[in-house]
């Protein structure tokens, strides 16, 4: 199984994002830093209180909650 | 924003800035661009210390303005808020927003970080679309060359229809190049970004109705997206600023209609259509920045990925930011000393003077008094004893900023404030709450939902700000620490870590109550970007927080002093029945106090302490030497003699203390709340909050210690 999602990406390995299963402002955010379809996205590290964790997202670096994560559905690569 | 609608241009800097505009032919430039990327460094270093602000400057929430003149032009340059993106409704990206599309600047000069290119160009397209006379300045060329990135600026600005000019704004290279840029700046093409052909369609079904209806500084294009998108704040925007009437028009609504069925038919509505707007900015952001980067380094960003890899991990991160947090205060503390007592000598020195100079005008007692000891004595206690600590801690405070530090103390926070059900951008402004509070609620606005930032703004005030660190270390250094050995220099910094550290988890706790009361909800959802590292340049840190922060918070801590200090001579001198008015209030306070573990003259201290926190221990020395007014900084153990003559122990300094952390924000603090919030209940809440924890603390210590002594 290589879908899942972004909260569940280990760190280090990278993704390839396929669509957002979240509506309204936050999916308007998510898409505005950059994750959009075919997307690739690494994670870089945890927070050290388990989350946030930070992703390099188009060549910036931006943490998310694992909430907010979890609504990115991934293909691991 | 609330313009008029006949404002525009130089005028509108009059309307926001309260100063008259240098000329009509003053050319105004709007700085847009990313958090982060040297924005405010290009602007200090534009128009140097000319400018004008209206909040807490040196951190861009509100906007400045400052003016240079250039080649015989008068230039203002309009600092606006950092943001990412236009397309949200965060209060940053409004101001911005409104700004470059109401009040009409003559060019909008998009700042751009080389090292995290695409990322920017998701700002500057939208701004180009909206914009008609945009200039591209990609900032920090030196790092990204530094790091094996080159930029082609020349390609850049053939694609993207603008001039685009690389700079580096801290070594001020490429200056000229860019104001002529800006003077020649140029109406340009507004469809750089092109959306999927329904779309593309449909706004050319509406433009050519809404073209005749706007003044040539707005968009058609940009107004007819707003408009198939049904963003109805937008539009309401637009015809509040602009003064027409958009839904009215008869052409407009029927071609709008028809435009709208044409979508719906080709389902491209609600999200699918929102979606295909974002992704097409997002993918002609990548396919520029992929067509004018050329990376020499694959990694390079390793170093920056080294660091974090420390700095966030689980064994450091705390250890780490505890360490530097104890290193700051202790800097602070005893780098001050020194500077503090020549001050103060300095200064009570020419109180004597000032005094002969009253005397020799034959200036009646009572004046004398009530201005030279009551309010010349109370602000020169308060610069002596605030100024040098400041001096040092901001810009310690401002170098961490700079750095980037800043954003991943709120990432390895994050974890507690979301247990919290609060927003991590928290940990930034309870950062700023140390240097001062009403900074720290200033800050808050970086919190995009409305009742995590009330948290926020609600608890701020449990951070000790630097204003109430000389009381904590003067209690702590009469009471807790033996003298004459090497502790006494290491022990008062740590015990005010601790003090911090109390304050800190006072905030987690208050904040929790919040949300589990007043303020129930669920966290909502929050991105936090970790920018890359930069190497500060020190000497500019140094002269910007020095007149920015410092010079900025000693003023407005002088302004509410001075009268104070009028106050308290006048209830120390007002005799009713013999007794002081002083007297009489702190006997009232008495009973209550006492069962703090306070006494009448402490609370009395602390309330009329209330505009600074800084005199309640000199308030304290005034009313136990009944002298009247605030006596000269006396050394320690003469002031811990005078304070166990009045029944003094170690509980009440701990007391006191914990009542010193825990209390209404001080006026400034105050003021800035309720201009925050709008709303006296709010206000209210913020005194009653932390006071009732202070009250509630001081109580049970005090029974607790009581039983055991």
């Amino acid at each position: 199984m290589n879908i899942s999602s972004l909260s569940e990406l280990p760190v280090g390995r990278i993704s390839e994002v396929l669509r957002l299963n979240t509506s309204g402002p936050m999916r308007r955010r998510l898409m505005d830093i950059g994750l959009i379809p075919n997307t690739r996205v690494e994670c870089l590290g945890r927070s050290p209180s388990g989350d946030p964790s930070a992703y390099m997202i188009r060549g910036a670096v931006i943490a998310l909650r694992r909430e907010d994560a979890s609504t990115v559905i991934i293909k691991k690569i | 924003m609330g313009l008029t609608k006949s404002s525009s241009g130089a005028g509108v800097l009059s309307e926001i800035f309260g100063r008259k505009a240098a000329s009509k032919n003053e050319f105004v430039v709007a700085l847009a661009g990313n958090p982060n990327v040297g924005k405010s460094t290009l602007f200090n270093s534009l128009t140097g210390m000319n400018r004008h602000t209206g909040n807490w400057p040196g951190k861009t929430v509100d906007i400045a303005c400052g003016s240079c003149r250039r080649n015989g032009m008068d230039y203002s340059f309009v600092d606006l808020p950092g943001t990412y993106s236009l397309m949200t409704h965060s209060a940053e990206e409004e101001v911005a927003r409104g700004f470059i599309c109401f009040a009409s600047p003559d060019v909008t000069l998009v700042v751009c970080d080389a090292t995290c290119l695409e990322r920017n160009l998701n700002l500057a397209l939208q701004i180009i679309e909206m914009s008609p006379r945009v200039v591209i300045a990609v900032n920090l060329m030196d790092e990204a060359e530094k790091k094996g990135l080159s930029v082609d600026c020349a390609l850049l600005s053939s694609m993207l229809g603008v001039k685009a000019v690389p700079i580096s704004a801290r070594k001020k290279r490429n200056i000229t190049e860019l104001f002529r840029a800006l003077e020649k700046a140029d109406m340009h093409r507004a469809d750089i970004v092109r959306y999927p052909t329904e779309i593309e369609r449909a706004v050319a079904m509406i433009e050519p109705d809404i073209k005749y209806l706007l003044p040539e500084e707005l968009s058609p294009r940009w107004v007819a997206l707003r408009l198939l998108e049904d963003d109805g704040k937008t539009i309401s925007e637009i015809e509040e600023n602009i003064g027409v009437n958009l839904s009215g028009d008869s052409a407009l609504s029927s071609s709008l209609l028809r435009a709208k069925e044409y979508l719906a038919s080709c389902r491209m509505t609600g999200e699918v259509f929102h979606d295909a707007i974002v992704s097409s900015v997002v993918r002609t952001a990548e396919r520029t920045a992929s067509k004018v980067i050329s990376i020499k380094k694959q990694d390079y960003d390793a170093l920056d990925r080294k660091i974090d890899s420390v700095i966030t991990s689980k064994p450091f991160a705390y250890p780490l930011m505890l360490l530097l947090l104890g290193f700051i205060l202790w800097l602070s503390i005893t780098g001050a000393n020194y500077p503090s007592r020549l001050l103060s000598n300095v200064l009570f020195g020419f109180e004597d003077v000032l005094a002969g100079v009253f005397h020799s005008l034959n200036a009646p007692q009572w004046l004398t008094g009530l201005l030279v000891f009551g309010m010349y004595r109370v602000l020169a206690w308060v610069v002596s004893v605030m100024l040098p600590p400041m001096a040092i801690f901001f810009p310690l405070f401002t170098l961490l900023e700079d750095v980037g530090y800043l954003p991943r103390i709120a990432y390895n926070l994050d974890g507690f404030f979301k247990k919290c059900d609060a927003c991590g951008k928290q940990a930034l402004t309870a950062c700023m709450g140390l240097g001062c509070n009403a900074a720290g609620v200033v800050g808050c606005r970086v919190i995009d939902s409305p009742r995590e930032r009330l948290m926020a703004l609600l608890t701020n005030c449990f951070i000790p700000c630097n204003g109430k660190f000389p009381t904590i270390i003067a209690l702590i250094s009469m009471f807790f620490v033996p003298h004459g050995n090497f502790l006494s220099s290491v022990l008062p910094t740590l015990m005010l870590t601790g003090a911090i550290l109390l304050g800190i988890t006072m905030m987690f706790a208050a904040t929790k109550l919040l949300s589990k009361t007043i303020l129930k909800g669920i966290p909502s959802s929050f991105t936090l970007e970790l920018p890359p590292y930069r190497r500060p340049e020190v000497g500019k840190v140094i002269v910007r927080s020095v007149f920015d922060r410092t010079l900025f918070v000693l003023a407005r801590a002088a302004a509410v002093a001075a009268p104070a200090g009028m106050v308290i001579w006048l209830m120390a001198n007002t005799e009713l029945g013999g007794v002081s008015l002083l007297n009489i209030c702190s006997s009232f306070l008495d009973p209550f106090a006492k069962l703090m573990g306070l006494d009448g003259v402490i609370l009395m201290a602390f309330i009329l302490g209330f505009p600074a926190n800084e005199i309640v221990v000199p308030i304290i020395i005034m009313a136990y030497m009944a002298g009247g007014t605030i006596t000269e900084a006396a050394s320690i153990m003469e002031m811990k003699a005078l304070f166990v003559q009045n029944g003094w122990t170690w509980v009440t300094a701990l007391c006191t203390m914990l009542f010193s952390l825990m209390h209404w924000p001080c006026s400034t603090t105050l003021l800035t709340i309720k201009k925050e919030t709008g709303s006296l209940k709010w206000a209210c809440i913020s005194v009653l909050l932390p006071t009732s924890f202070g009250v509630i603390s001081c109580i049970l210590v005090s029974s607790i210690c009581k039983m055991f002594i």
